[in-house]
């Protein structure tokens, strides 16, 4: 029993080890700055860091199968800036949002095919298409354009008071990626395909060997990588009314960073988007501390998150170890 | 052979591949409830037979019939919808998954459009039952040994493909006793349930254990098929290596090796020296200006007695004194500057560096040792590999031929044209003259007995009992990955045959 | 003389490629803009958009010196763009005109003075970057972490240290001496030329005329071999990486004097890329091997012609990032399109190691 009780503990390591660390900052911060007892500063987490953990979701797949997807902030800045054009010359949202996400799935299977068909690289293949997006968003336009569309304002500007906490809100986009997390688990533990992912990662070979699809699948998983960079790129939009290429610079580090410290394996095969899910809310933790400290400046929040990712695989790199010696 | 009971009927199966025909005219038959070893050493074709039948490779010429019904293997997954499965050495399951969904992953039960989790739990459960396994299914696959792995591996054949033909390729080169004979025990319960199981292996005692009938190929060709129960030992050795016993004696007769009397300095001497699971601790020497020969058959623990002397893997008990001095420190490195070199089994992965020309692969040991600061200038590498490339007959247009372009013996002795030129003491030839013509073997060989005139010690290690006899002076024996037997030149093939068989 | 052998030759030269593309952009640049070709002198300067692309380009072509290396190993260098950053920023920081303890001006900071000797201005510069690439070397040689993860961690946090020399300013450099050598000229020509040149010339003697390349391509080509003939790639990796840092300093010193300033965030941005990129121009293949330096640079130069050339076209500079990637896809698509022909080959390596493939079936087949 204390054997079994060891393995659980085992495997589910790296994730609780984030999750402690995501409580012991939250409660640091908390300690040191009494505006972040406020439930409405843990909200503010969730708004602030929506389209972190869209992404996230989509990456933390890709991942999985042993890949890697650096695409995902220019898709992003993509879809705003060609979403802010449409909506500019007259197109409703209801046409605007569809296209969009049809846009990046696209974006997602061409590179995927490109990766599996051709057999090159992930990072080098995704990294074209980072200046891919971001190229076509300045050709759309060079300066920022402003969104004043109706119902993105109205979704912009519309809080949800929580039940339960007094004065506490989100707004509607927030919402997305919690629903989003909800079907990604979804996919990832009770579909074939979800399961053929991890398989994948472990070693595609075998899983080639064992029967399954293993190059559709792999495109699946770039395709819905591509849709959850466009969904961000919607959200995006939706929190700062505007389009813009340059949105999201480098937000495909941070999104690594925090798949690595959400504890899944940049080797695939191993985490989870539980784990990506927390490894957000330390990024938006430590952004927050260092905002309400003031005197930190932001640039500490790149450093520590670098810091943090290297910290992070020698904790993955010792857990396997010790894995290895039971 | 019109056998009502065949499941698989090969006739007449031929394969070539670029410059080596790797299967010709071999007929196989596979019955009902029967486990079948496939033997033969290394390049005798078994791995070309087995990738025929499991749909990887294409045959030239012959008919494969299942069940009587002709039929063409399109794929692995062909293969396996037709009711053949294989179950490799190194397991084709994915070990981060749980054991369940290795096993049922692809049928997997379904409820409200999701998997239905403890139905699929309860199926694999149940199905590991059938072979009289019980375990957690929930747990990821890798937790578990390679033997258990092994049989989940089984039963999702069983499970998955409903497999009426097993193929077990080397299934127990990694499982200790006890495992293996749990895995017997469920090969037996399969075979009870009608299903055929090709069984390779290279381990005599299990063959004897648990096969019905065997099938021997040798260099490609079939050699022939027999019960098992009618076939001795030795006879089956002297099958796989092809000699007709005796035969040997004669041309121990006239050994290449002449009348030679080798130093009496010890070069090299091994106390205890062994790793666990990899080779049982073993006595050794070897004296300046010897040839010592290793006789044994594939996975006998040959490559990993090479392997530990050169320092590629750790001893974890015993001593190894080169010069009258221990060493502490294993690796290749180490090793080279004692004047100790390797030329491997796998010349292709471990050997060459493919993309460089013969010139650079050439001096790479010496630069090696040289390290970073000595250079060899390019006249110096011209002067080196002109020499070396007419010394050894490498035959090439030019020094800057890229070596994969090479054929398998001029490759071999591009690899050994970079260890002689570092002037070693010591030199390992891991099956040196595996897949390579007849004049290139010949040439090696005489190569080899020149350079023990020089003063130069060398292990010999080599599946063709032949060559091994022609040129050494001492043969050791190992069997089942233990020393058994240390003979001096004049052992005779019998005995030779049966230390090797294990009925000495 | 066999022209089919002549011809092979060619084709398979490392060369051959990257001076295709060049010629296909001048050719195209002579036909529809052939101001192009316009070379002015100037005060005994040689002004002109091809001695732009000379100076414009010399960063990268110092960038895919060092990526070239690494990239022979086996692996990869992400850091380059914010190793550039933060070389940028420590000489910025040391060129600081402010007296230690004195009250400090507008007009002190923008005067044409420096707190720190130009030497060690320069020295520190490469000191900064050249531990950067030491650290990567450690992480990816003794840490054993794939060069992609490790070279990441650098990019991410590497901005954010250059933001945190410069405390986060984009600084203004004006002190002159400096800017020599972004705009500087010897004998009518820029000096970043001749930086370029001397820091090619001294990695193409360090690494051919000592064994040095031979490691580099053996262990890129095939580690376990190289192992076995008792060649450690340990020490061979931690030298390229070092020598990526101490490249990419050498470039971030030269584009902050060329462009006067010193910013944390836009040093250097999207170099990575574009380094890979001119390297696999270069016929390096990105698992390893074979490499040459000349290649490498000539694809930066390739690069930055059809850059500039799309300037004088008019074409926003930003836009151009769609353009460069569509490049990319090319050069790829180029070099898989060899793969294609061999596509069953690749195949047969994927079997399960256990079905052992006798030595000599594929002999004739290269590395996937």
């Amino acid at each position: 029993m204390t054997q079994r009780l060891k393995l659980s503990v085992m495997r589910h390591g790296p994730l609780l080890t984030t999750i402690t660390i995501f409580l012991m900052a939250y409660i640091i911060g908390a300690q040191l700055y009494p505006a972040m007892q406020r439930p409405q500063a843990f909200f503010n987490l969730f708004i602030n860091n929506g389209f972190l953990l869209i992404i996230g979701i989509g990456m933390t797949f890709v991942i999985l199968t042993g890949g890697i997807d650096l695409s995902v902030g220019g898709v992003l800045a993509l879809t705003t800036a060609a979403s802010a054009a449409l909506l500019k010359i007259g197109f409703s949202a209801a046409f605007v949002i569809p296209l969009m996400l049809v846009m990046g799935t696209a974006i997602g299977l061409g590179l995927g095919s490109i990766i599996h068909f051709f057999k090159v690289q992930p990072f080098i293949v995704t990294l074209m298409g980072l200046f891919f997006a971001r190229g076509l968003a300045y050709i759309i336009s060079l300066t920022s354009v402003t969104i004043t569309d109706p119902f993105y304002k109205y979704l912009a500007l519309t809080p949800i008071y929580m039940p339960f906490f007094e004065k506490a809100y989100i707004y509607i986009p927030t919402l997305v990626g919690p629903l989003l997390l909800l079907v990604a688990i979804y996919l990832a533990y009770f579909t074939r395909f979800g399961r053929i992912m991890y398989a994948l990662g472990n070693n595609e070979q075998s899983a080639g060997l064992m029967g399954f699809p293993v190059g559709r699948t792999k495109i699946m998983v770039y395709g819905f990588n591509g849709f959850c960079s466009a969904l961000a790129g919607i959200v995006f939009s939706i929190s700062l009314l505007a389009g813009y290429g340059q949105f999201a610079t480098g937000v495909e580090l941070d999104v690594i960073a925090a798949v690595v410290m959400g504890g899944t394996l940049l080797t695939g095969g191993v985490g989870s988007v539980i784990g990506t899910l927390f490894g957000i809310l330390i990024e938006g933790t430590i952004i927050s501390i260092l905002q309400y400290n003031g005197t930190l400046s932001s640039w500490w929040t790149r450093i520590c998150v670098g810091a943090l990712t290297l910290i992070f695989i020698g904790i993955q790199s010792g857990f396997a170890r010790r894995k290895k010696e039971l | 052979m019109a056998d009502s009971q065949s499941l698989i009927t090969v006739r007449g199966i031929s394969k070539a591949f670029p410059g080596v025909v790797a299967l010709e005219r071999v007929d196989f038959t596979l019955r009902k409830g029967e486990i079948h070893a496939l033997m033969g050493e290394n390049g005798a074709g078994k791995s070309t037979l087995i990738k025929i039948l499991t749909g990887v490779e294409q045959p030239d010429t012959g008919s494969i019939e299942l069940e009587h019904t002709l039929i063409r293997i399109r794929s692995p997954q062909h293969a396996q919808q037709l009711g053949i499965s294989t179950v490799y050495q190194e397991i084709n399951l994915c070990t981060n998954i749980s054991v369940a969904e290795n096993i049922m992953l692809g049928h997997e039960p379904r409820r409200f459009g999701g998997i239905h989790w403890k139905k699929l739990n309860e199926m694999a459960r149940q199905a590991l039952l059938r072979l009289g396994i019980e375990l957690d299914v929930t747990q990821p696959l890798g937790m578990y040994s390679i033997a258990i792995q092994q049989m989940v591996a089984i039963t999702r054949a069983l499970e998955i493909a409903s497999a009426k033909v097993l193929i077990l390729d080397e299934p127990t080169s990694s499982l200790d006793a006890n495992e293996t004979a749990r895995l017997f025990a469920v090969m037996r319960a399969l075979k009870q349930a009608g299903i055929g199981i090709v069984f390779v292996t290279h381990f005599l005692d299990q063959v004897y254990e648990i096969v019905d009938r065997v099938t021997i190929l040798r260099n490609g060709s079939f050699v022939g098929s027999y019960d098992i129960a009618d076939l001795p030992r030795v006879e089956l050795v002297a099958k796989m290596l092809g000699r007709v016993v005796g035969e040997l004696q004669a041309l121990a007769q006239d050994k290449a090796r002449g009348e030679r009397q080798p130093d009496e300095r010890r070069l090299i001497e091994a106390a205890g020296l062994g790793l666990s699971g990899m080779l049982e601790p073993l006595d050794l020497a070897i004296n300046v200006g010897e040839v010592l020969g290793i006789a044994g058959l594939l996975g006998s623990g040959r490559s990993e007695l090479a392997s530990l002397l050169f320092g590629l893997t750790s001893p974890d008990s015993g001593t190894l004194l080169i010069d009258g001095q221990s060493v502490t420190r294993f690796s290749p490195q180490e090793s080279i500057k004692r004047g100790v070199a390797l030329c491997p089994e796998d010349r292709k992965a471990e050997g060459i560096v493919g993309d460089l020309s013969i010139r650079e692969n050439i001096i790479l040991g010496l630069q090696g040792r040289y390290g970073w600061f000595k250079f060899i200038n390019r006249q110096k590498q011209d002067e080196i590999a002109e020499k070396y490339i007419k010394l050894l007959g490498i035959r090439t247009p030019s020094p800057d031929q890229l070596v994969k372009n090479l054929s398998g013996g001029n490759q071999q002795k591009v690899i050994l044209a970079r260890w002689l030129v570092t002037q070693p003491r010591l030199l390992i030839l891991d099956e040196p003259t595996r897949g390579i013509d007849v004049g290139a073997k010949a040439e090696i060989q005489k190569l080899v007995l020149e350079l023990v005139k020089d003063g130069m010690s060398i292990v010999f290690i080599s599946s063709e009992l032949e060559e091994v006899v022609r040129i050494s002076d001492r043969i050791v024996v190992l069997r089942d990955r233990a020393k058994v037997a240390d003979y001096d030149h004049a052992v005779s093939d019998r005995t030779l045959i049966q230390t090797m068989a294990g009925e000495a | 003389m066999n022209y089919t052998v002549f011809f092979r030759r060619i084709r398979e030269s490392r060369l051959f490629w990257v001076l295709t593309a060049w010629a296909v952009i001048l050719g195209f640049n002579a036909l529809f803009i052939p101001e192009f070709f316009r070379i002015n002198i100037q005060d005994g300067h040689l002004y002109g958009n091809l001695i732009d692309v000379l100076n414009n380009g010399a960063p990268l072509m110092l960038v895919a010196l060092g990526m070239t290396l690494v990239i022979a190993t086996g692996g990869v260098d992400l850091s380059v763009g914010a190793v550039m950053a933060i070389s940028a920023a420590m000489g910025a920081v040391l060129i600081n005109p402010a007296p230690g303890d004195k009250l400090v001006s507008n007009e002190i900071l923008t005067r044409n003075a420096t707190n720190t000797p130009l030497a060690i201005i320069v020295l520190a510069t490469l000191a900064a970057g050249t531990l950067c690439g030491l650290w990567n070397g450690l992480l990816v040689s003794r840490a054993k972490i794939q060069p992609l993860v490790a070279t990441l961690i650098l990019m991410v946090a590497g901005r954010g240290i250059a933001q945190l020399i410069t405390n986060g300013q984009i600084i203004t450099i004006y002190y002159t001496p400096y800017f020599w050598f972004g705009n500087g000229y010897i004998l009518g020509l820029p000096v970043s030329i001749y930086i370029v040149t001397a820091v090619a010339i001294i990695a193409w003697v360090g690494v051919r005329k000592t064994p040095i390349g031979l490691f580099i391509e053996a262990v890129g080509i095939n580690p376990k071999a190289t192992y076995y003939s008792g060649i450690s790639a340990k020490n061979v990796q931690l030298l390229a990486y070092t020598f990526s840092g101490f490249c990419s300093a050498l470039a971030g010193l030269i584009l902050s004097s060329y462009v006067h300033s010193a910013d944390g965030n836009n040093n250097g941005l999207n170099y990575e890329l574009d380094a890979i990129l001119a390297v696999v121009m270069g016929g390096t293949m990105l698992s390893g091997g074979r490499f040459s330096l000349l290649a490498s640079v000539l694809g930066a130069m390739v690069i930055w012609t059809f850059t500039l050339s799309m300037y004088t076209l008019g074409v926003p500079a930003n836009a151009l990032l769609a353009g460069r990637a569509v490049l990319v896809l090319l050069v790829i698509l180029l070099y898989s399109d060899r793969r294609l022909v061999k596509r069953r080959s690749v195949r047969a390596d994927t079997q399960p190691k256990s079905a052992v493939i006798t030595p000599d079936e594929n002999r004739d087949l290269p590395r996937p």
